[in-house]
């Protein structure tokens, strides 16, 4: 198993926000994590970057407790996050947004490489290289997101919401560039709120509701589960 | 009447000398911009106003007069050294008040900020803690030097140069003259300013600094140690002011363990005259600022001085909320 969450806990002050989940995500898979608005899919993704303390639980990375590790060295150890919102830094100009991607790393000729693999994932990209994060469009931002998080490198890329703002064809988009990403050899864990994408392309899913997991199966599976088409995919 | 007619002499009186108050106003105005960086740098990186930075200068005032003492240079040494063993102590003073400033600057983050930080302390009492730490260490510093007044030796020979006479192209002002030592005041504020901007657009650290004042949240998923960041930003700012307490000792006789906290006032307002959060504006700032209060005092009288400086302060932010050139470090937080 590359993630292993046992029983997490996640409190805002006096607020539990999770309650006791437990997932997996093996090696090179693709999972999805599903849910309505404020079910818990950013926040779990922020305890496993770091960002949100777990209050109880334990998070295992390749085999490590890193329930306590800070989020900085979490990076280092092989996570990497393209969180809600794409957190664009929106004074710097797209290589310097990806050069950020790559702080934690000293290769420097291997990190020219992979930014030219993110040029070619993202011609976009490449044609506004010198353009400020913060004037790209929602969807350029989008794939600058991606592109920046898989600059270090990592192991397990978590991708909060990659749809959010986009028009259907760029979901598509996205979404195959994804599947490359996971040709390439990293795993992938993602939060949607567009179930119908995010099932007929992750291998499993989880369905979160009110902080804690209530179905989980293969993507397939649940695009099929009469209660999750009800509830997530718009149709009786 | 005699109002207007004094008002009148004022200006004509003003017009006259106004070429010393230049002068004099840019010199004055580099020091409280090299001082104004390190508040700026901190304001971009955590959104907090470090009032103990004003003892961050005092403190590399202090250390640079004393090793200067040390070595035999101390205030009443007859001559002034040869210029080689001048230029050796400036160096050293440099290097005693960067590492005296800056030691200074780093103790504070860690003993005043960080353990708010780590329990996630609202705004307000950063403040408490940062007026604290800052009357803490002024009376520390008052308790060492007896609360004497210390005088500074003189290792500068001031050579008066007129660089030409304005009445010769027709403007009916006094000729005015600049001094070796004012116009180094002047370029090491540029020349540090510079050097920040260089590392703060060119460096990996700069980078750094950077994310964690635009989004600090994304910062950390990208790998930046914020404390790691926190402590450089206040180090840079701590470089900085030791650089604003060497440029003070040579340009003033004599220094007193509380001339902080007025000092520390008129350098934070030039960080805000000129857009806090922003290097260029600390550095328009201060020189704004230094220009205002010394031609203010040569229009109103000395007395005005500081009048002059805030009433310009609040007149600007009346206009111009974020300052001159507003926000730019953490610029669009979008």
């Amino acid at each position: 198993m590359l993630l292993e969450i046992e029983d997490l806990n996640v409190h805002y002050g006096r607020i539990q926000a999770l309650h006791g989940i437990s997932l997996t995500v093996d090696e090179g898979e693709i999972v999805a994590l599903i849910g309505a608005n404020g079910a818990g899919k950013s926040t779990t993704m922020r305890a496993i970057s770091g960002l949100r303390r777990a209050s109880a639980g334990r998070i295992l990375f390749g085999g490590d407790d890193i329930t306590r590790m800070r989020a900085d060295r979490r990076v280092v150890a092989g996570i990497s996050q393209a969180p809600e919102g794409r957190g664009i830094f929106p004074g710097m100009t797209v290589l310097e947004n990806l050069t950020m991607g790559a702080y934690t790393r000293k290769d420097k000729a291997a990190v020219a490489a992979d930014q030219q693999r993110v040029f070619e994932l993202f011609p976009r990209l490449a044609e506004r290289r010198k353009q400020p994060g913060g004037t790209l469009s929602g969807g350029e931002q989008q794939m600058l997101a991606i592109g920046r998080a898989l600059m270090s490198r990592p192991k397990l890329m978590l991708l909060d919401e990659p749809s959010m703002g986009l028009a259907p064809m760029l979901i598509r988009q996205i979404f195959d560039i994804i599947l490359e990403i996971r040709e390439q050899g990293t795993t992938i864990l993602l939060v949607e709120q567009n179930a119908q994408q995010a099932l007929s392309r992750a291998d499993r899913a989880y369905v979160l509701e009110t902080g804690a997991i209530t179905r989980s199966g293969s993507g397939s599976d649940l695009l099929v589960d009469p209660a999750v088409r009800d509830a997530y995919l718009g149709v009786a | 009447m005699d109002f207007f007619q004094g008002m009148a002499d004022n200006f004509s009186n003003l017009w006259t000398i106004i070429g010393d108050l230049t002068v004099t106003g840019l010199t004055q105005g580099a020091i409280y911009a090299l001082i104004a960086l390190g508040y700026t740098l901190v304001y971009g990186v955590l959104q907090l106003i470090n009032f103990a930075h004003s003892e961050v200068f005092l403190v590399g005032a202090f250390g640079s007069v004393m090793v200067w003492g040390w070595l035999g240079y101390s205030s009443g040494a007859a001559a002034v050294p040869p210029l080689l063993v001048v230029i050796g102590m400036l160096l050293l003073g440099a290097v005693t008040a960067s590492i005296f400033s800056g030691g200074t600057a780093l103790i504070i983050e860690r003993v005043a900020y960080r353990p708010l930080r780590r329990k996630n302390a609202p705004r307000l009492i950063f403040l408490i803690t940062a007026i604290g730490a800052s009357v803490a260490i002024s009376e520390i510093v008052g308790l060492l030097v007896d609360r004497k007044v210390v005088s500074t030796p003189a290792l500068v020979h001031q050579k008066f140069q007129v660089w030409f006479d304005p009445s010769d192209i027709g403007l009916n002002i006094n000729s005015f003259g600049i001094t070796n030592l004012q116009i180094g005041i002047v370029l090491c504020a540029i020349g540090m300013w510079l050097a920040l901007d260089l590392f703060l657009n060119r460096t990996k650290f700069g980078l750094g600094i950077r994310s964690v004042a635009q989004d600090e949240d994304t910062a950390a998923l990208m790998g930046v140690n914020k404390d790691r960041v926190i402590m450089l930003t206040f180090l840079l700012g701590g470089l900085a002011a030791g650089v604003a307490a060497v440029l003070y000792n040579l340009k003033f006789p004599q220094i007193t363990f509380d001339m902080g906290f007025l000092l520390g006032i008129k350098a934070f307002t030039a960080a805000v005259l000129g857009g806090i959060g922003n290097l260029r504006g600390a550095l328009v700032g201060g020189l704004v600022l230094g220009l205002v209060e010394n031609w203010g005092a040569g229009f109103f009288g000395n007395d005005w001085m500081n009048v002059t400086a805030f009433v310009v302060l609040v007149v600007v932010l009346m206009f111009r909320p974020t300052g001159i050139l507003g926000d730019s470090l953490g610029k669009a937080r979008a």
